[in-house]
């Protein structure tokens, strides 16, 4: 009750009403669900938060990692003796691939000068070490221990000795995020290696990957294996993604469901290579592109 | 304030700092990455669900908000997923904390259940939304194990309130 146009004095200091305080938190809370789903206007507060909050995440590492070198130290000795013989077994069978790999490239660099041809960029990179799944269930993703100051950048490719693994989603000064191929949101340009039938490869989930868009008809068998196109520009060509595993021509669709699964050990992996940024041979010129109509090139940058 | 409002005891008041610690200690907890564990409780939903029905004035949503975009950013998840799910875990619980205490410790942790509930369907529904991937339902046992826990934080937690508040030289404990 207000006495001559005034409130009395309160007694309890509590601020806004719980249910106003409700209100103002969530809207905040959408606007950044909003923010960061559509506009990745996000970014550069996630860098910092991840700065902030390193120690803190080194720190809750240090039990896993523990637990980790604990079980490596209790390794049976046999294990590792029969680790050894078959690494050093495996060695010698590379050092084979390896001399006529060489020799290969040679011989392919010759011929490409006699075709013509620009050269095919060799593959560098940088060796990093897969310190943890996240915990994010709705995605699959790992925090990788190389990040911008290893000139690891968002956009890379991440392999593994047998095939690819993932793609650099972001890169913070420490670490960085890999966006495995098995996510339901990531994709790769692929061909199939036996007829060179190019198609797009999508996460499906329970780590297992979908070959999507591809009529009914396509000439895609069991067993064919998956490698990247290179067509967008990100992935260098010729690294192999995945294997078919399972067709599922259903009369009604226009499209194959065609399951495949990655040849690499996606999420299991320890140790990772990722690729060097791929350069582009440059565009033409606009003016030989378009020599009637003045549309603008189509940028080929990819996606992400 | 009584462990229970049922009980006759009378406890010290809590200290601003140990709120602060067991906060930061469960997040250290919440950021050990156990991977895709099923049934791994969210330690932070525990300690700030237990704070805001006992301390609805000191901890509340804005400690909800602070904690939930720390964790989106260590979850590598979506900013304002964990937010979101905190603000109202933090309202549900402020809002039950006249009614809970009221009950013993097993029935209080079965109030819990569905405030915990709440907060992962929250997280899915804005995934799910945002384009993500059903993470199944052994997903939801983490809410199971998260209720649970709530028996043991209860006397953990409140253990530097139940010092008695002279000190006594000749007692042994």
């Amino acid at each position: 009750m207000t006495v001559a146009g005034r409130d009395p004095p309160p007694f309890f200091r509590r601020g806004p009403a719980p249910f106003a305080r409700l209100a103002f938190f969530v809207i905040v809370s959408l606007a950044l669900l909003g923010l960061d789903l559509r506009q990745r206007y996000l970014e550069p507060l996630r860098q910092a938060l991840t700065v902030v909050t390193y120690p803190l995440r080194t720190l809750a590492l240090a039990p896993v990692q523990a637990l980790r070198e604990a079980g490596g130290y209790l390794a049976a000795h046999g294990t590792l003796r029969r680790e050894n013989a078959r690494l050093a077994e495996q060695t010698v069978r590379a050092a084979a691939t390896l001399l006529r790999h060489e020799q290969l490239e040679l011989e392919n660099r010759q011929l490409r000068s006699l075709l013509a041809m620009r050269d095919r960029q060799p593959a560098k990179g940088v060796v990093a070490e897969v310190l943890y799944a996240t915990r994010d269930a709705y995605s699959r993703k790992v925090v990788i221990d190389k990040g911008t100051r290893q000139a690891v950048r968002a956009g890379q490719v991440v392999i593994d000795d047998l095939g690819v693994i993932g793609q650099v989603t972001r890169a913070f000064p420490l670490t960085a995020e890999v966006t495995l191929i098995t996510d339901r949101e990531q994709a790769v340009p692929v061909q199939v290696r036996r007829n060179a039938l190019r198609a797009v490869l999508f996460g499906a989930g329970d780590g297992l990957l979908e070959l999507r868009y591809l009529a009914g008809n396509a000439d895609v068998r069991e067993g064919d294996e998956l490698v990247t196109s290179g067509l967008d520009g990100i992935y260098l060509p010729g690294l192999a993604v995945g294997r078919v595993a399972r067709l599922a021509r259903e009369g009604t669709g226009a499209f194959a469901r065609i399951f495949a699964t990655p040849i690499a050990g996606v999420e299991r992996d320890a140790l990772v290579l990722v690729l060097g940024e791929r350069v582009l041979p440059a565009a033409p010129p606009r003016d030989a592109v378009t020599p009637r109509e003045q549309r603008p090139a189509r940028a080929r940058a990819g996606k992400k | 304030m009584q462990p229970t409002h049922s009980s006759k005891r009378i406890l010290q008041g809590v200290r601003n700092w140990f709120i602060l610690a067991s906060l930061l200690g469960a997040l250290l907890l919440d950021l050990i990455p156990v991977g895709r564990l099923p049934g791994w409780p969210d330690w932070v939903a525990l300690v700030l669900a237990f704070w805001c029905v006992r301390e609805r004035f000191k901890v509340g949503m804005a400690a909800g908000f602070l904690l939930g975009i720390v964790m989106d950013v260590a979850d590598a998840s979506v900013m304002g997923e964990h937010a979101l799910a905190y603000v109202l875990l933090a309202y549900g619980a402020g809002w039950l904390s006249r009614r809970i205490l009221w009950f013993p410790l097993s029935r209080q942790a079965l109030h819990i259940l569905p405030l915990m509930l709440g907060t992962q369907a929250v997280t899915t529904g804005v995934r799910m939304i945002g384009g993500g991937d059903f993470p199944g339902w052994t997903y939801f046992l983490a809410s199971v194990s998260t209720a649970v826990l709530w028996i043991p934080i209860h006397y953990l937690l409140l253990l530097p309130q139940y010092r008695p508040a002279e000190k006594d030289e000749n007692r042994p404990i």
